[in-house]
């Protein structure tokens, strides 16, 4: 826990947290409004279906570093030899960025606010695009963690998450090609398929499973990573 | 409670990749209220041994134990009774003295009512009352050693472990350290690794040097001096008028206590015009002290003056030179 409000502190004084929050409610933000005036249409289907592919390319530049300035600094080093296990550290640096990116989703509330101000909000859609929001972002900042801890190089770090992450976006993009004996696997594998099942307001198992899984074995994997030094 | 076996370590060995052992079955146990030098040249294998001792690396072989708990096996409970100051001082340079000192305390789970008491008391052990607000990043190398040496003592370990804490820093700054590290030494263990053989004459009870990751001598820094020179010596220094032929080589000689005399200065005792001076090196048999002797004999010998009579110690430079490079070869 206190590894998790230190990661959170330094959040808050670095200036990445505030660049990419910016950047995505722009981007978010222009493509809502655009459908609000240009397609004269008030809803948050836009705003969730475009939320893979601009958390894909965000959380890497979130996660770069939790492990990899620590490696590259020596202070993984002190923190190592500190009475925490190794998935402690892991969990914790994990907490803190899934609470920034929680932050990031409040501050898009005022979208959900608008579209409830200007017409019939359909809630039960809202706020399960929203648990499925933080479900993913989970999913992400594991693969970004997992990444960085490969790593002391925070670049590389970005790059292996990016890649991972859009490989398992692309992979859902690719549904309407493949041949249909292939399109189900796509589709369990896809990391934006079950966001799209969640957002439509049915959160079933499997697909709380696919994120739970997600985060589970890739904090597993950096953990392993970390506790590597000490095989024999 | 002084004679506890705080550290055990017990033929340690750690080979990296296929290279040769970085650590060669090394062994030795270090009691509570001892203070450890850790000698050795650059890649001897310190950084190594207490890499493992911190429990951050697992040995190839062999086994070490802190305070009666294996590194390895009960990693958590031997971190817990540590403090540790790795070299190069790694310190998160985006917080606050107060800030850093604080998460220290939280991951070390430090409960609320002591932590204002150890936090002060560190601080002022450590003297830096006056930057607790400042950024680490923007503290000088030996004000960001106090703050690594203050992280390593906040809760209270039975054993500290610091590696070269005395490295870059200017001599006054290497003088506070000192005094900061013999304080903690008086209750708590100390393992200290450094290169500068001052050090440990200054602050330890005892030395281990290792070198080529094999331990190559362990004991006090007395005992190691007259070690290196087998038994203790004397340098005589003797003074004659002109005209006197008496070889007071012959006279040393003489001397009951006496296992070895050389002549050292090239000059020699030669008739000569100008007034003599020689200078002997005596080493005594074991045990005794002839120096009472030497005196009797040549102050009642004709025209010789005794000039010097000086016990030497051999430096421990003169120690660890010896040990590192025969073994190295």
């Amino acid at each position: 826990m206190a590894i998790a409000k230190r990661e959170f502190k330094s959040y808050v004084n670095s200036p990445i947290p505030y660049i990419l929050v910016t950047a995505y409610i722009a981007t978010a933000g222009y493509m809502f409004f655009q459908q609000l005036f240009i397609v004269r249409q008030a809803d948050m289907r836009h705003f969730f279906d475009n939320m893979p592919l601009l958390f894909c390319l965000i959380v890497p530049f979130v996660t770069m570093r939790l492990v990899a300035e620590e490696r590259r600094e020596g202070t993984l080093e002190l923190l190592l030899t500190m009475p925490v296990t190794d998935w402690q550290l892991v969990f914790g640096k994990f907490l803190a960025a899934l609470g920034l990116m929680s932050l990031l989703l409040v501050l898009t509330l005022a979208f959900p606010i608008t579209v409830a101000a200007l017409g019939p909000l359909d809630k039960g859609t809202t706020v399960a695009g929203y648990i499925g929001a933080i479900l993913m972002s989970g999913a992400f900042v594991a693969i970004g963690i997992m990444a960085s801890s490969f790593t002391r190089n925070q670049i590389v770090a970005a790059l292996v998450a990016f890649f991972i992450g859009f490989g398992l976006f692309l992979i859902g993009a690719l549904i309407g090609v493949l041949p249909p004996s292939l399109a189900p696997v796509a589709s369990a594998l896809s990391i934006g398929s079950h966001f799209q099942n969640i957002s439509r307001g049915v959160i079933d198992s499997r697909d709380f499973l696919y994120y739970v899984s997600i985060i589970f074995v890739c904090l597993l994997v950096a953990q392993t990573t970390l506790d590597s030094r000490r095989w024999r | 409670m002084t004679d506890k076996v705080m550290i055990h370590v017990e033929r340690l060995t750690k080979v990296y990749g296929h290279g040769r052992p970085a650590v060669d079955a090394i062994s030795f146990d270090v009691r509570a209220g001892e203070v450890l030098g850790f000698l050795g040249p650059n890649g001897a294998g310190k950084t190594t041994t207490m890499k493992i001792l911190t429990s951050f690396l697992a040995p190839t072989a062999g086994r070490a134990q802190v305070a009666g708990h294996d590194v390895y096996d009960d990693s958590v409970e031997v971190r817990r009774r540590i403090g540790y100051l790795p070299e190069d001082t790694p310190l998160y340079k985006d917080m606050t003295v107060l800030e850093y000192l604080e998460f220290i305390c939280d991951v070390r789970d430090v409960d609320k009512e002591h932590r204002r008491g150890r936090l002060r008391r560190v601080v002022e052990q450590c003297g830096i009352g006056d930057k607790l607000g400042k950024l680490i990043g923007e503290l000088s190398k030996g004000f960001r050693q106090r703050v690594g040496l203050a992280q390593a003592i906040v809760h209270e370990p039975e054993v500290l472990i610091l590696d070269e804490p005395t490295s870059g820093l200017d001599p006054n700054q290497i003088a506070e350290i000192r005094e900061v590290i013999k304080a903690i030494g008086q209750e708590k263990t100390v393992i200290f690794s450094t290169h500068i053989l001052g050090e440990v004459q200054a602050t330890c009870s005892r030395v281990i040097i290792i070198s080529d990751g094999k331990l190559v001598a362990d004991g006090t820094p007395d005992d190691l001096a007259r070690k290196s020179t087998g038994a203790a010596s004397i340098l005589v220094e003797i003074g004659g008028k002109r005209g006197n032929d008496t070889d007071p080589l012959g006279l040393l000689r003489q001397i009951d206590g006496i296992e070895e005399v050389k002549a050292i200065n090239s000059t020699g005792w030669s008739l000569s015009d100008r007034p003599r001076a020689a200078q002997f090196r005596v080493v005594a048999k074991s045990g005794v002290d002839p120096r009472g002797d030497i005196a009797r004999v040549i102050a009642t010998a004709n025209d010789m003056d005794l000039l010097q009579l000086t016990p030497e110690k051999a430096s421990l430079e003169d120690v660890f030179r010896k040990l590192t490079t025969t073994q190295g070869a």
